[in-house]
């Protein structure tokens, strides 16, 4: 009988300003599977590490934002390369998870970076507008990142759900500070992985793991996060994120209801509810 | 510094103007009042039910003009039942070209009334004749015509989203543009197929009640558009009421966030435009001459009661003395007074509170260590005025750097490059607009990237067009009035966002 190799662990841990902490507070959990197995101990966010991770966000943000659009694209389109060669761990952790089709997750996933990836580049030409003003005017309107957003991925569908609201966040130029499937906590955890290696700038994307309740109230209370996405509230808790975001007027997005695998649940105006829109003047004139 | 105190010794000379004008006043015959004003309700106008009527005053004069109704709960309920029944049995199931007509009607008959309109405008808001005459009236009129054209073209607007409209959208305008903020309120929600309830601002319902007899006179069926007076409670009856599906604010930051925690958890659509403190940026290349018009124009267009009103002027340091000695002279130059005299520049505050609240704000500055000087002119002795004012030797800390004054009074600060500017004007929780007077085209670039704002002009300001998107950034609320951006916040959709 040869001797059996022990595999190594991975350590689940947070994701802020592209360095993989534990938390601040010395906090973990226990991550199950479906069918009760323990699967790791992740990390457990304190209001701390979510401070950090708004910080790292807003620090990170305008070189991103600033960043050629074309660049964004492809930067998203690695993601997607570097999911592709990692998608055996992400159906694993998926199946774990209890998801009927892993590969189907998996795929959507990818399939959604790279959506979005291409969006980059056009979403300014779909939904930007020169405007003929009366007047010897040169009038235009384009889209531009709102800053630091913050997503509270849904519970369910832990890869998949997260990757349709990131990926539409951060394509724009936001930095993002994301709170992730509080049971299903890995697939996120693996994505940061992918994230690190992907030329994506460190505190672009930020990942907490952890208790949604209790970090929902510091995210939406935040004076430095200027939008909050909600899909992943728990319904009795939204009111009070609206109430808390009415503080330095977050914007408040959601995208509930469309099936998530169909192209409904795709769409450039989930990259817009997170954009403004800034219109310039300058008189024409010989 | 010693420069400064030299021009102001100098200043006497300059305070006679050569050719003294004349007075020109328009005349207010034009305008028939009434002396008491209902609800318009259902088409019609109609007693409170409150029994309750408060007056409206010109603010020039402090002479009542004539009464209003207060709406109270019960008002508020008939307004929205009789948009919802509107909304559902008639204005829903319009063809789009049908509805346009109707808008358009409306617009026409404001162009063929400006004037009445105008002074109407003048004599219970204050603002002068020349700008009520030839910028709010203009403006409101287009903003109807150009939202009219949209009405039967939405599936242009947002191809594979099958636009609809939400219901009934529950409108707050604020009292420095009456007519103007009526108009982006009600046309693009008519043109989205929408019912509306407004409710014009306390201390200047009149205009509105005028629009509500070109509203019956262009035929639009009873209850599409209905029109309630009062103040804050009135609003927050409105905007709080279970059967409005959208509801928009023009008005200050404080309440917009009142009305966010307000509406939380109902599912209620909200648009938010808030308040301002615009940076007006002048580098040292920009044409001074203009640089100076635009930024008088900033501040002190409409008594500077604008949302978007470049109230914090920040000058390169070498042209620092140049534009201020340019900005003192220019000062003397403008005409305080009657808001109906066609020579006018700077008209009545708006009313006794807001007078108050202006006051108080530059106390403060002078308190702080700010620097004051002000027009020369002669005020009237009634009415609410404030003379035009600027403030140097101004901090970022000063409240009258970081509050909105709403009010006449520009503060100047000073940068040294690009970089420094960018952080002065951004250093503000409010993102509503920002001015940059520069010769240099990448630079207006360059900057107009980097300033968080809504609205840009460069080397011009406080301009407006109804096919020009307009809203804030951060703190100045959220969504866009005109354009086709401004089209979206009154509809539902197919697929994701708002």
């Amino acid at each position: 009988m040869s001797e059996q190799r022990m595999p190594v662990r991975r350590t689940a841990k947070l994701f802020i300003g592209g360095e993989f902490p534990r938390s601040e507070s010395g906090r973990s959990y226990e991550v199950h599977a479906h069918d009760g197995r323990l699967l790791a101990w992740a990390a457990r966010a304190s209001r701390k590490d979510l401070r950090d991770a708004v910080r790292a966000a807003r620090a990170a943000q305008a070189d991103w934002g600033g960043r050629t659009a074309s660049n964004r694209g492809q930067i998203l389109y690695r993601v997607a390369e570097l999911m592709e060669g990692r998608r055996g761990q992400f159906e694993q952790e998926l199946t774990d998870a209890g998801a009927v089709d892993p590969v189907r997750g998996v795929s959507a996933a990818i399939d959604r970076w790279v959506w979005y990836a291409g969006w980059a580049d056009k979403v300014h030409q779909v939904l930007g507008a020169t405007n003929p003003v009366a007047g010897p005017y040169f009038n235009f309107t384009i889209p531009e990142p709102t800053g630091v957003v913050g997503i509270v991925a849904p519970e369910d569908q832990a890869l998949l759900g997260l990757v349709s609201r990131l990926a539409p966040a951060i394509v724009s130029g936001n930095a993002a500070v994301v709170l992730a499937s509080e049971n299903a906590p890995l697939p996120a955890v693996t994505l940061t992985e992918v994230i690190a290696t992907s030329d994506v700038p460190g505190g672009v994307i930020n990942m907490l793991t952890g208790f949604t309740r209790e970090l929902v109230p510091w995210l939406a209370g935040h004076m430095d996060v200027n939008a909050i996405d909600i899909t992943g509230v728990p319904e009795d808790m939204r009111a009070d994120v609206e109430v808390q975001s009415a503080e330095n007027v977050k914007r408040v997005v959601r995208a509930d209801g469309a099936d998530i695998f169909s192209p409904a649940a795709q769409s450039p105006y989930l990259v817009t509810a997170l954009m403004e829109f800034k219109t310039v003047w300058h008189p024409m004139g010989a | 510094m010693a420069r400064i105190e030299k021009r102001e010794r100098e200043a006497p000379e300059r305070r006679e103007p050569v050719w003294e004008y004349a007075t020109a006043p328009e005349s207010s015959d034009i305008v028939r009042l009434e002396d008491r004003y209902g609800l318009f309700i259902g088409g019609e106008f109609v007693e409170p039910k409150s029994g309750k009527y408060f007056p409206t005053i010109n603010p020039a004069t402090e002479e009542p003009l004539s009464e209003v109704a207060e709406a109270g709960p019960e008002d508020v309920d008939l307004a929205v039942k009789a948009a919802r029944e509107a909304q559902e049995q008639h204005w829903r199931g319009l063809p789009g070209a049908e509805r346009a007509k109707y808008i358009f009607r409306i617009a026409r008959a404001l162009q063929e009334r400006a004037r009445e309109f105008a002074v109407l405008e003048s004599m219970d808001g204050g603002k002068p004749i020349k700008e009520s005459r030839d910028v709010d009236l203009p403006l409101a009129a287009a903003h109807f015509f150009y939202y009219a054209g949209w009405a039967d073209k939405l599936e242009y607007a947002f191809p594979n989203r099958r636009p609809r409209p939400l219901g009934v959208a529950g409108q707050v305008i604020p009292w420095n543009f009456p007519m103007l903020m009526a108009a982006w309120k009600i046309a693009p929600a008519l043109a989205t197929g929408n019912t509306i309830v407004l409710k014009p601002a306390e201390t200047t319902p009149l205009t509105a009640l005028l629009l509500a007899q070109v509203v019956q006179d262009a035929e639009l069926p009873p209850g599409v558009v209905n029109i309630v007076t009062g103040a804050g409670e009135t609003g927050s009856l409105l905007v709080t009421h279970p059967d409005v599906n959208k509801v928009a604010f023009t008005g200050s930051t404080e309440v917009g966030k009142v009305i966010r925690r307000a509406l939380a958890g109902t599912g209620k659509r909200l648009t938010l435009e808030l308040g301002g403190k615009a940076a007006n940026i002048v580098f040292d290349d920009a044409p001074l001459d203009q640089a100076v018009e635009g930024v008088i124009n900033g501040i002190f267009f409409n008594q500077g009661h604008v949302c978007c009103a470049g109230s914090r002027l920040l000058v390169q340091e070498p042209v620092f003395e140049p534009l201020l000695d340019k900005l003192k002279d220019r000062l003397q130059t403008l005409r305080v007074g009657d808001p109906l005299d066609k020579n006018t520049d700077v008209g009545a505050i708006n009313s006794r509170q807001q007078l108050q609240k202006i006051e108080e704000l530059v106390a403060s500055g002078v308190q702080e260590g700010a620097e004051m000087y002000q027009a020369e002119c002669n005020l009237p002795e009634r009415g609410f005025w404030f003379r035009p004012t600027l403030f140097t030797n101004v901090s970022q800390s000063h409240r009258i750097a970081r509050e909105e004054i709403f009010g006449p009074v520009l503060s100047i600060l000073t940068f040294r490059t690009p970089a420094e500017a960018v952080e002065k004007a951004n250093n503000t929780p409010y993102g509503l607009s920002a001015g940059i007077w520069t010769d240099k085209g990448s630079r207006i670039l360059w900057m107009a990237a980097r300033m968080e704002a809504g609205v840009v002009w460069a080397n011009t300001f406080n301009r407006f067009d109804p096919s020009s998107p307009f809203g804030g950034y951060k703190e100045s609320g959220f969504g866009r009035e005109g354009g086709l951006h401004g089209l979206e916040p009154y509809l539902d959709f197919d697929g994701g966002g708002e």
